[in-house]
Parts: C-alpha cells; sequence; structure tokens
C-alpha cells in the first residue's frame, strides 16, 4: 500500500473536477475562466502520467486497489486502476494529445455562448475522465464503465449543435452501433465471469485460469470482445457512424475520433493479448475485419469532397491497420501506431478545423484552394501530418505502418499486398486532399477570399507541437534491421506482451526481407505521393463522380444496403406494432375491462333500489340459499 | 319433551320474524319482530343446551351450562340494542315526522 503510485487516483480526479465546475457553472463562469479550468484539469493529469510513466519505466508497475466495487458472495470485483506499461503509455497519449485540443478549442469555440462553451469543456472534460478510466482499469468492469462513458459523451458532443436534427441523428446513429458493440462486450464479461470466476485482469491472464477456458469459450469469448471493439473502433461492419460523427465540432473531431475514443479497441484486445493469442482462429478473423476495413474504408475516401469526411474515413482505415496489426500478432506494432496516429490524425484534423474556421465553416475542399498563401502555419503543419500518414521516410508514420506491414508479410503475402496497396491508397487520398485544399488557385467565392486569415496562436501552437511529434514520434521505434537496438517501444512494452510471444512465437523476417519491402513500399508511396499531388495541384477535381466514382462517392451505398436491410424492416416491425398489436390488442383489452365494468354496472343497476325491505329480502333469500347449498347440496 | 318441539316453535318464531321484517313498514313493528326472531334463536340454544346437559351430566361437570349463561349475555346486549334503535326509530321521526321505512330511501339519490 505504500507504494507512491496509489496516487494515481489523480490522474481522473482533475478531469471529473474540471467536469463538474464547468457543468454546474456553466452559466456563471466567464469563458476564459472556464477553458482555464478545462485545459487546465487536462494538463493536470498530463503532469501526473508523466510522473506515472517515469515511475513504471524505472520498472515500479503497480496495481492500485482503492474499495470493494461489487463485493456479492464469491464475486469480488475491487475499484481498482493497473499501472504498467500499457496503460501508462495510453496515459500519456489521452492527456497529451487532450491537453492540446483542450486549448485548440478554447479559440476554436470562442464564437459560442458562454453558457453552451461552459457545456462544451464540462463534455470535453467527462470524456477525459472516463478515457482514462477505460484505460486505467484493472479489471473488465471499470474498463466497461469508461467504455460506456466514451460512448455517452461521443453521443454529447457530436450531437453538441442539438438544434440540427441532422446532427442528432448522427449523434444517435453513433450511439446505438456502439451499443451494438457494448452488448457483446457485455456478454463476454459475463461469459468470462461464468468461466474463468473473475474479470481482473491480473487473475484472468494467467496460463492457471485461461487452462479452464476450453477452446470454443476463447474463441466466442475473444469474438464478442472483438465485436465490442468493432463498435467503438469503427470497423466492418459497425463503422458508418464515425464519418456521421463528423457533425461534431472539429477539436471533438480530432479527439473523439482520431486520437483517442475509436483506440478503445484497440487497447482492449491489446489489453487482452493473451486470450487472444490463445485463439488463432479469431486473430485470423481479426486480421481479415482489419484489413477489409481499411481498404474499404481507403477506397471511399479517394472520392470524398468534404475535408472532414476525408480524414474520418482515413482514420477507420488506419484503425483497420492497427486491427490488422492485432490480427497478426503483432500487439506492439498496434500500439505503435495507435501512438503515431494519434499524433498525426489529430494535427490534421485540427489543422482542418483550422482551414474551415478561416473558411467561414465551408468543408467542400472543391470550394478551396491555393490556401498555402494565406495560412501558412496550417498548411506547413497539415503537410507534415500528410507526409507522416502517407509513410514517407524519416517522419513517424513511415517507422509504424512498416512494422504493421512486416507484421503481415510475415504471417501472409496477400496480407501485405492487400495492406500496401491501401497505404497506396491512402498516400493518395491524402494528397488529393492536401493538393486540392492548399495547392491550386482558390475557387470560393469572393468573400470567402476577403476573409481567410491565419488562424491565432491558441490554434497554431497546438499544431506546431503535435507536428513536431508526428515527425519525431516514430524514433521509439526503430525497426531492429536499421538501427539495432532502438526500438525502445518494443523494449518497454515487451513485459506486457512476454506471455503472447510464448505462445505466438511469432517468426522474425530476415533483416535482407525487411529492407526489401520497406525499400519496395517506400519507393511505391513516393512515386503515388509525386502523383497525386501533381496531379491535383494542376487540375483539382472538381467534376462530377461518374460510374465507379459514384459508387465510391456514395461509399459502396453501404448507409442505403443498412437502411434497407436493418432499419427498414426494423421500422416496418415497428410500425406494425403500433397500428396493430397496440392499438388492437393491448388498448382492446385496457378498453374492454373498462367497458365490461361500465356495462355490468349499468345492467345492474336496478339492484340498488334504496328501498331497505328489498334489501332484507335479498340478504334473507341469499341466506336461504346459503343454507340449501350447505345442508343440501353439499354433502 | 322431545328437542323437536323447541325447533319447530323456534322456527316458527324465526319465520313470523322475517315475515314481518320483510312486510310491514312501520319501523316499529319491525324492529319488534328483529327482537322475534333474536329470542327464536335464545330458545333454540337453551333447548339445545339442555339436551346437552341430559346427555353429558356426570361425565362432564359443566356440560349444558355455556348456552344458558349465553342467552343471558344475548339479552344484555340485545337490551342494549333496543335502547340504540328506539333512538334512532325517534330521530327518524323528529326528521321526516313519520315511522315508514319507505321513505328511507335516500341512498338511491
Amino acid at each position: 500500500m505504500n507504494n507512491s503510485l496509489q496516487l494515481a487516483w489523480l490522474i481522473p480526479f482533475f478531469p471529473l473536477l474540471g467536469f463538474l465546475i464547468n457543468g454546474l457553472g456553466r452559466k456563471s463562469l466567464s469563458k476564459s475562466l472556464i477553458g482555464i479550468i478545462g485545459s487546465g484539469s487536462v494538463l493536470a493529469s498530463f503532469i501526473v502520467s508523466v510522473w506515472v510513466f517515469l515511475q513504471v519505466k524505472g520498472g515500479n508497475t503497480f496495481d492500485a486497489v482503492y474499495f470493494d466495487f461489487i463485493s456479492v458472495a464469491n464475486l469480488n470485483i475491487p475499484f481498482a486502476f493497473k499501472l504498467d506499461q500499457l496503460s501508462s503509455i495510453f496515459l500519456l497519449i489521452i492527456t497529451g494529445v487532450g491537453f492540446l485540443i483542450h486549448v485548440y478549442s478554447t479559440s476554436y469555440m470562442h464564437e459560442e455562448k458562454p453558457e453552451h462553451f461552459g457545456r462544451y469543456f464540462a463534455y470535453l472534460n467527462l470524456f477525459v475522465f472516463s478515457m482514462l478510466l477505460l484505460v486505467m482499469g484493472a479489471n473488465f468492469v471499470i474498463m466497461f464503465i469508461g467504455w460506456e462513458g466514451v460512448g455517452l459523451c461521443s453521443y454529447l458532443l457530436i450531437g453538441f449543435w442539438f438544434k440540427n436534427t441532422e446532427y442528432n441523428k448522427a449523434a444517435s446513429k453513433a450511439f446505438i452501433m456502439n451499443r451494438i458493440g457494448d452488448l457483446a462486450f457485455l456478454i463476454a464479461i459475463f461469459w468470462l465471469l461464468l468461466k474463468a470466476g473473475s474479470v481482473s485482469y491480473n487473475e484472468i491472464f494467467t496460463t492457471a485460469t485461461l487452462d479452464k477456458l476450453n477452446g470454443t469459450d476463447k474463441i466466442a469469448i475473444t469474438l464478442l470482445l472483438f465485436i465490442g471493439a468493432t463498435g467503438k473502433s469503427a470497423q466492418i461492419p459497425l463503422y458508418t457512424w464515425l464519418p456521421d460523427a463528423m457533425a461534431g465540432p472539429t477539436p471533438v473531431s480530432a479527439l473523439i475520433h482520431a486520437a483517442t475514443m475509436v483506440t478503445a479497441g484497440i487497447y482492449m484486445i491489446a489489453r487482452s493479448n493473451m486470450l487472444y493469442s490463445m485463439a488463432p482462429l479469431t486473430l485470423n478473423i481479426i486480421a481479415v475485419i482489419g484489413l477489409a476495413t481499411a481498404l474499404l474504408a481507403a477506397t471511399i475516401a479517394l472520392k470524398q469532397n468534404d475535408i472532414k469526411k476525408v480524414l474520418a474515413y482515413s482514420t477507420v482505415s488506419q484503425l483497420g491497420y492497427m486491427f490488422l496489426a492485432l490480427g497478426t500478432g503483432s500487439y506492439v506494432a498496434a500500439v505503435f501506431h495507435v501512438m503515431t496516429h494519434a499524433f498525426f490524425k489529430a494535427l490534421l484534423f485540427l489543422g482542418s478545423g483550422s482551414v474551415i474556421h478561416a473558411m467561414g465553416g465551408e468543408q467542400d475542399i472543391r470550394k478551396m484552394g491555393g490556401l498555402n498563401k494565406y495560412m501558412k502555419t496550417t498548411h506547413l503543419t497539415f503537410l507534415i501530418g500528410c507526409l507522416a500518414i502517407a509513410g514517407i521516410p524519416g517522419l513517424s508514420g513511415f517507422f509504424s505502418k512498416d512494422e504493421i506491414l512486416a507484421g503481415a508479410f510475415a504471417k501472409s503475402p496477400i496480407l501485405y499486398g492487400i495492406g500496401l496497396f491501401t497505404a497506396l491508397l491512402t498516400a493518395f487520398y491524402m494528397f488529393r486532399l492536401y493538393a486540392t485544399t492548399f495547392r491550386g488557385s482558390f475557387r470560393g467565392t469572393h468573400e470567402q477570399e476577403h476573409h481567410l486569415h491565419e488562424s491565432p496562436a491558441a490554434i497554431t501552437i497546438p499544431l506546431i507541437i503535435l507536428a513536431i511529434l508526428s515527425v519525431i514520434g516514430g524514433y521509439v521505434g526503430v525497426p531492429e534491421f536499421i538501427m539495432h537496438g532502438a526500438h525502445t517501444l518494443k523494449d518497454f512494452l515487451a513485459p506486457v506482451f512476454a506471455e503472447s510471444n510464448k505462445i505466438l512465437e511469432p517468426h522474425e523476417l530476415s533483416h535482407s526481407t525487411e529492407w526489401l519491402l520497406t525499400g519496395i513500399s517506400t519507393v511505391l508511396i513516393v512515386i503515388t505521393v509525386a502523383y497525386a499531388w501533381s496531379r491535383f495541384s494542376k487540375k483539382a477535381d472538381t467534376a462530377e463522380a461518374e460510374g465507379f466514382g459514384k459508387v465510391l462517392q456514395n461509399k459502396w451505398y453501404v448507409d442505403e444496403l443498412y437502411d434497407k436491410i436493418i432499419v427498414q424492416p426494423l421500422n416496418g416491425l415497428a410500425g406494425f406494432l403500433n397500428s396493430v398489436i397496440e392499438t388492437k390488442v393491448v388498448d382492446g383489452i385496457v378498453n374492454g375491462v373498462g367497458r365490461l365494468v361500465s356495462y355490468s354496472g349499468r345492467q345492474l343497476r336496478w339492484l340498488q333500489s334504496g328501498q331497505v325491505g328489498a334489501y332484507v329480502l335479498l340478504m334473507v333469500i341469499s341466506m336461504l340459499l346459503f343454507f340449501v347449498f350447505q345442508f343440501f347440496i353439499r354433502k | 319433551m322431545p328437542i323437536n318441539y323447541y325447533i319447530f316453535l323456534s322456527i316458527a318464531l324465526f319465520a313470523i320474524g322475517i315475515v314481518g321484517v320483510l312486510t310491514r313498514r312501520n319501523a316499529i313493528i319491525i324492529f319488534m319482530c328483529i327482537e322475534l326472531m333474536l329470542n327464536a334463536v335464545n330458545l333454540m340454544l337453551v333447548a339445545f343446551s339442555k339436551m346437552h346437559h341430559l346427555a353429558k351430566a356426570g361425565t362432564v361437570a359443566t356440560a349444558g351450562t355455556d348456552g344458558q349463561l349465553f342467552v343471558f349475555f344475548i339479552m344484555v346486549v340485545a337490551a342494549a340494542e333496543v335502547s340504540v334503535g328506539l333512538a334512532i326509530i325517534v330521530m327518524m321521526y323528529r326528521n321526516i315526522h313519520s315511522v315508514d321505512v319507505n321513505f328511507l330511501n335516500r341512498l338511491k339519490h
């Protein structure tokens, strides 16, 4: 108990405090005070997180138990935090990137009324709190609390501008899609409780406990957990909520729908790596689904014209990559990509927010163009983000993506081939986006052109910091074949995945193969980038899409398909229940009882004559009948 | 005397009481008929009690005494009831200047 990491409760406590102050005082506090409280609470968490990280790095991993959360008979679920290598990395990402986004928001949301400004920061703080709970929890129940919390905050923030019906629909869609996954997650927790008798990571992820599970249990539990992850991390088939989630304010997209919440599924699977390693079938399914999602989302992103939609589909695609990494057993690569992706995707989203801000709310890239002349910082940082996500050597995305592809190759060259193709698509659509937005000449109205300006410091400074991180973030994971012993992340995370590696025994690729793979992908990516850059700088892709392009622009008609096979039948069923079951059967029974009572009352009215003699006569007759019954009929 | 006679007398008295209650409209007559029914039952109790005493005398010391005692209690309670009932009839006369129960049909309205 004397471990100083017991103080880790401070990390989620600060955002919770910020949420309470901003939420309750949103009508009385001034905007600047709300901003300071909102950002300051996350900064405080970040500082504590750094301290925790340093402790963990020094070898001090610890399970901080606070109190009994649920204690019934044999079931004991403590409220406890697990502070190890994996959670400390996520803590740094969440609070670090989260803090920058809070600072950015103080400027981005400044035109809101103070009340809504306070509400916004309260939601944002609540989100950070939930996410921290999710990551720190030492058992699946605490994780589930955070899991639900981030889902709720996502709903609240997507529907932040609640006067717009479309936005509310998008919020509901996100919430309902998440619920489907959450249900599977919940069933998996119960299954674990039933078979393993515990939900604590420390107790479940031991060989002794896992041996109690038979093959079916392992596959079912891992699959159910994975379904939970597909909901939260936007994978096929539950990915359609994420692009619609762009209805929320842009910093929200950056924080929730790029950097943190959507990585919850990855975290969960990485946390349960030992269980997954024992269910190779599930791993294969994850790899295939991840890759399919990556490919599908990348093709859709090729033809989107909304700056945020492109980034949203690119997020789905990158998440698919992470699942590919998990599925091929390279857990470290997945966590690595989560980290680098958090940097460059937050950067890209915040950059797009800066662009939208300057354009006065316009999100259609066909009406932009040539913005590099007006917004130097935003342009430069956005370019760095694009280069990083495309995987240009030297930037963070290169290292993490390369590691994922190498892992995929070790599993199967087909996975590698499709993965590489998706990477090329990524490079292509990112530079289509970049060139259409920042290169060429301006295509908006004259008024908009006059209005164009660089954003204030509260927006550009987070951009610059994130750009720096996007560049250097990759150097914690320099591959073995380039520089021996420079993959510090792998060494750091080694204890978490030690057991899995024993089970999976991944076979290492030879250095020459790795050089070859890296060489091929680098050359192809550079060619794609150069092609997209030159093509869309000269002539922006403003023509209406035709043929196959139209299919892509309409997102493969997946939304329409879901509408046809799920939403409409459900609506039909609900309509049937409403018009037939509800009005005819249920109302019929209720009204029938009422009618029966009033009818029988009318019929029996004459009995109540008011004549005392009549009552007495009735009484005597009844008693006589009773006696007759008693003595003559009932023997 | 056989018990049958007592029973017949008692039933006759009770029936007269009932018929009186049902057919007469004067509240005082009805009241008297109720008393008649009450005493028919009293008679029955005493008769059965005596029979019980004859059957069990010698074996059970107190056989048949409780029925006799009960009758005294019923008489006392009946006297109390009479005073209440007569008071009600007096109040009824003061209010509607009649003791005809057919006027008492306000419950209907």
